[in-house]
Formats: C-alpha cells, structure tokens, sequence
C-alpha cells in the first residue's frame, strides 16, 4: 500500500504540471472581456488573434523543438491564398476553408520537413529564409492565380455556421478567430504535455544526446514541422476569411520577421510567449504609428533589444522569474 | 557457446594521417564486465563512436549478436540494445531528472510518437523511469532540473538515461570522469549491481578501480588492441607494463597484481 503510494508520486507530479492555471484561465476570460471593454478595436483584437495563432505555430518548432525559421510565412501565405482562392471561385464557407488552408500548408510542410530535418543551427535558418523567398517569388509570377501585386480580388466569406453574418465592426470575425485561436491552444497544449511534447524538448536541450537514447529525432522534427505549418496555415486563412482579401503581403519575409519577433519578445517555448507577444507587439505598433507612422520601427527595435538584452527568455520569462522570487521570498 | 554480445571484425577509422583505430578485433561474451584501458589518445573513444555508429568506419564490420549493424544509424542500434554513455556529461539541462529518464523510456516504448494523449496517460513509463532513478538512489531528487543536480548525480544520470533503453551492452565512457574517489567507488559498485544480462564495457583510467571491477580487460594503444585477457593476465604483462611505465608511471599502480588478492 505504501508502497503504491509512493510509486504514484511521480505521476501525481507530472500531472499536476499539465493542470490549468489560474493565470491561464485569467488570460482566456480577458480575452473574452474584449467584446466589451474595446468594442472600437474588435478588428485589432481579431489581428492579434491571428497574429498570437501564428507565433504559437512558429512556438512548436523553435521554442520546442528549437529550429529557428525564418520563412514561416510560406505556410500563413499558403492557408490565406488557399482559403482565399476556394472563395474566389465559388465555396466561401469558413470551416472547410480553414480545413483546406491546413492541409495545403501541411502537405507543403510535410515535403519540405525532409530537408529541414537536416539541418540545424544558420543552415536551418537560411533554408527557410530561402523556401519562404521562393513561394512568395512564385506567388508574384503566377499572377493569373494570385493577382500578383494586386492580390486576390473577388473574395466573399459565406456565414459561420450558416448563421453568423460577417458585419462590419468585426463581432464576428473576433468571435470565430478568437474561438479558432482557443481550439488550435487547447491542440497545441496537449500535445505540448504528450510524450511527444516531451521528446521535442529533448531535442531543444540536447540535439545530439537524442540517437543516444535511440530517439528518431528526424521523423519528430518532420512531425512537429508539419504540424506547425498546418497551424500557421490556419492563421493565414483566418485572415484571409475575415478580411476578405489576400495580398502577397501575407508570403512576405517582414511577415516572417514579425512573428518571430513577437515570439522573442513574449517569450519562446511557453505556449503563451507567442499570444502575449502578439498582443504586446500588434498595441504598440497601433498606439505607436498613430503618433508617429515612420518611427514605429525605432521603437520595435528598442523594444526588442531591451527585451533580449534584460529578459533573455522574454516577457513572460522575465514574469516567471519574478513570479518565483517573489514566492520564495 | 552462444554468440558474442558485440564484436568487431578488422574495425579501422583514420582521420587524415592520424590512424584512430587500426584492424581493431574484439568480441564481448555475454554478461561480462570489461574495461578498456590504454594511454590517452589510444583510441579508446573512437572505438566506442565507431561501434555506437557516430562516426562510420574506413573498414571493418561490428556484430550485435551475431546481427552486423554496421550500417545502421546510432538510433537504431540503440534500439536493438547497443547504448553508450559519455564522458563528458551530455544531459538535458532543463529537464527534471524524472523527465530526462521518462523521456528515454517513452522513446524505447514508442509512446514518444503520441501526441495526442498527455504524458499522465502513461504510468507505465513513469514508474519504470520513477524505478531506474531509485535503483541509482537518485529518487530524491527527481524533480530537480537536471542543471542543478550534483556533478556525481549527473554522472548517475548518464547511466540512468542508459539504462533506459534496456541495453544489452552498455559501453561507458569514463563512468566516473571528474568524480572524487570515494563517490566513484559508489558510481561503479552501481555499475557491477547492474543485472548480469547486460554485456558492460567501460574505459577507466583509475586502474585500482579497473582491476576491481572488470572480468576481462582490453589494453589499445595507438588505435590497435595490445593484448585482451583477464586481470590477472593483463597485470602480468610485460609488454602492458613497458606501454605504461613509458608514458605515465603513476598511472600503472606497481602493486596492481597484489591488489588482485588484497
């Protein structure tokens, strides 16, 4: 009996780890708040979820399984020009286009993930850079498809579940983004206390240490690749969805710059470090080129130098670590 | 007799000029302890990156029962039980003990393709890893960052991790590197508790512990095998005795056939 006990102490321990946090439920009910206390920036609030969607796909594979991307806006391009070309000719509605944007990205995840499984460390980053140059150059040849500069026209989004009208203050919109945000979290929550989600910390700790303990670390970095960029897919079609266009914009490299940027500064490898960062980055970026446009980069660049040079694991790292002083003390 | 755990047939890497490992003919029966000794830069570590599979051979074929892996990745050859551990601590920092060990055993079951279930759903590889870290005593400390363990606990670690795999031969590099006297007498009394169905070579450079521990030693220099016996065979040597006396004399205790009987 005691014994029993004791041999389930591990896993109470495990268990508990994976338990919701009050924090956690805070910042979902928050987000929900938004319907009333800034009903004047439901657009916004609709960006940020995208935008928070995106960086937690980005999340899953440099902040769990530590490959760094720099062209992960070939998958968010990809989900918004497919969503957005299913519209164009003829099926609008919003589920099965999010469906589709997911696994046209995923199947273009999955192909590429057997180079990028490969490769680490500044190879891995100019692999990317390179893929996401590519598909944004063939999206700007292949005009007849995509419109080129000036991108998809002709996009109507059929009503969310045949009831939900897409209006124009973005009530809607929110709600499906905001609720597609909370689904695609819950996934990558689970899978992040999978074992699986364990291994791919296994690989962001100690690349080479993982064939040691006879772990097949190519064909989890296939998966997790593939998984994000079905995720990032997504996000793009969501944006496509309730904005109703699609420009090269969504393959752009700056794209690619942003989200990483977003996750650095809310904090890589905790799930949330890529929505908070969203948040943070999308306010500032509003709030600050309503005062001054052309400055808005100065104080991103500061902003993030700041946080790389005193919150080495971002914002919420930086949070944790007080979080934990404060208790012990 | 039944095949050997592990062998190599005329094994032979160079890097360059530098001949690392030279027609290099080994076979490990079952169950038995073996130490691998011989001066610094014999070769020792190559041997066991050629055998583990990460480095690949100019020459030469490994057999893990009776079975040539020699062109299998090193994942794979661990899963048919032929693991290694390091010399230098090669461990996941910010992992917990339990978490390290855990993920090892979720890797050899398979549970570590799963995503879609929570790491909870699989007491078993829990327990088993909950298991492996008591049997090392390192159960007290489990849930502490791999970071922040002691240097001997990470050693003890590196085995745990090992052990995790259910090896069949186990190749320890230098199990002790770095820990004081009186905890690697400990570290490799763990090492010979460990079940007789586990072939076990180590490199060791303290040879009053090599003379303990080991049923049969091999002695490398210069990337070739000098001579393969027992203890008792390798300290009678003239030809082991001129290899140490000439490069390190403290190294080759004098009185090493006499800690045989005391």
């Amino acid at each position: 009996m005691a014994l029993a006990e004791k041999a389930s102490a591990p896993l109470l321990h495990l268990r508990a780890q994976a338990r919701w946090r009050p924090a956690e439920i805070a910042f979902w009910l928050a987000a929900l708040l938004s319907y009333a206390l800034f009903p004047n920036y439901l657009s916004l609030a609709s960006q940020i979820a995208i935008a928070g969607m995106f960086a937690l796909s980005l999340d899953l594979i440099v902040g769990y399984a530590g490959i760094v991307s720099l062209g992960h806006a070939a998958f968010f391009g990809l989900g918004a020009y497919t969503a957005g070309l299913l519209s164009k000719h003829g099926w609008g509605e919003p589920l099965s286009g999010l469906a589709a944007a997911a696994g046209a990205a995923g199947i273009v995840g999955y192909a590429t993930s057997f180079v990028i499984c490969r490769f680490r460390h500044l190879a891995l980053i100019m692999l990317t850079l390179g893929f996401g140059l590519l598909l944004a150059e063939l999206a700007n040849s292949l005009g007849w498809l995509t419109g080129g500069m000036d991108g998809l026209q002709g996009i109507h989004t059929w009503k969310l579940l045949s009831y939900f009208h897409f209006d124009l203050y973005g009530y809607t919109a929110f709600g499906y983004a905001l609720a597609v945000l909370f689904v695609v979290y819950l996934f990558a929550r689970r899978l992040i206390h999978s074992p699986f989600g364990l291994s791919l910390r296994g690989i962001r700790e100690n690349f080479l240490r993982m064939p040691a303990i006879g772990a097949p670390s190519r064909s989890h970095i296939r998966t997790i690749y593939t998984i994000a960029a079905a995720i990032a897919g997504i996000a793009g079609a969501l944006l496509t969805q309730t904005t109703e266009t699609v420009s090269l914009d969504s393959l752009d490299l700056s794209r690619s710059a942003d989200v990483l940027v977003m996750l650095v500064l809310g904090g890589a490898g905790r799930l949330y470090g890529g929505l908070v960062g969203a948040v943070i980055y999308l306010v500032a970026r509003d709030q600050f080129s309503g005062i001054a446009p052309q400055y808005w980069y100065f104080w991103i660049g500061l902003l993030l130098v700041a946080v790389v040079v005193l919150l080495p694991d971002g914002i919420l790292g930086g949070l944790a670590k007080l979080a934990s002083r404060w208790s012990r003390s | 007799m039944s095949a050997p755990a592990l062998a190599a047939r005329g094994l032979a890497k160079s890097f360059g000029s530098l001949v690392a490992a030279s027609d290099i003919n080994i076979e490990l029966p079952q169950g038995v302890r073996y130490a691998l000794i011989g001066p610094n830069g014999a070769g020792k570590t190559t041997l066991i990156n050629l055998m583990t599979g990460m480095l690949r051979p100019d020459a030469g074929r490994i057999l893990l029962d009776d079975a040539d892996i020699t062109a299998l990745p090193p994942d794979q050859r661990v899963r048919r039980g032929l693991v290694r551990t390091y010399q230098i601590n090669s461990l996941f920092p910010h992992l917990t003990a339990l978490e390290s060990v855990t993920l090892a055993v979720c890797e050899r079951s398979r549970a570590a393709q799963t995503w879609w279930r929570e790491l909870s759903a699989y007491p078993r590889e829990i327990e088993e890893a909950y298991a492996i870290l008591c049997s090392l005593k390192l159960d007290s400390v489990c849930h502490r960052l791999t970071r922040e363990l002691a240097y001997g606990q990470q050693r003890l670690l590196e085995i745990a991790l090992a052990l995790a795999t259910r090896p069949k031969v186990l190749l320890l590099d230098e199990p002790a590197a770095g820990v004081p006297r009186e905890e690697s007498t400990e570290l490799f009394a763990a090492i010979a508790g460990l079940s007789r169905d586990i072939t076990v070579l180590f490199i060791e450079h303290d040879m009053e512990l090599v003379f303990r521990f080991a049923t049969r030693i091999i002695v490398m220099v210069g990337g070739r095998v000098l001579v393969e016996g027992t203890a008792h065979e390798i300290a009678a040597d003239t030809r082991v005795r001129a290899v140490y006396l000439g490069r390190a004399v403290s190294k080759m205790p004098a009185s090493a056939p006499g800690l045989l009987h005391g």
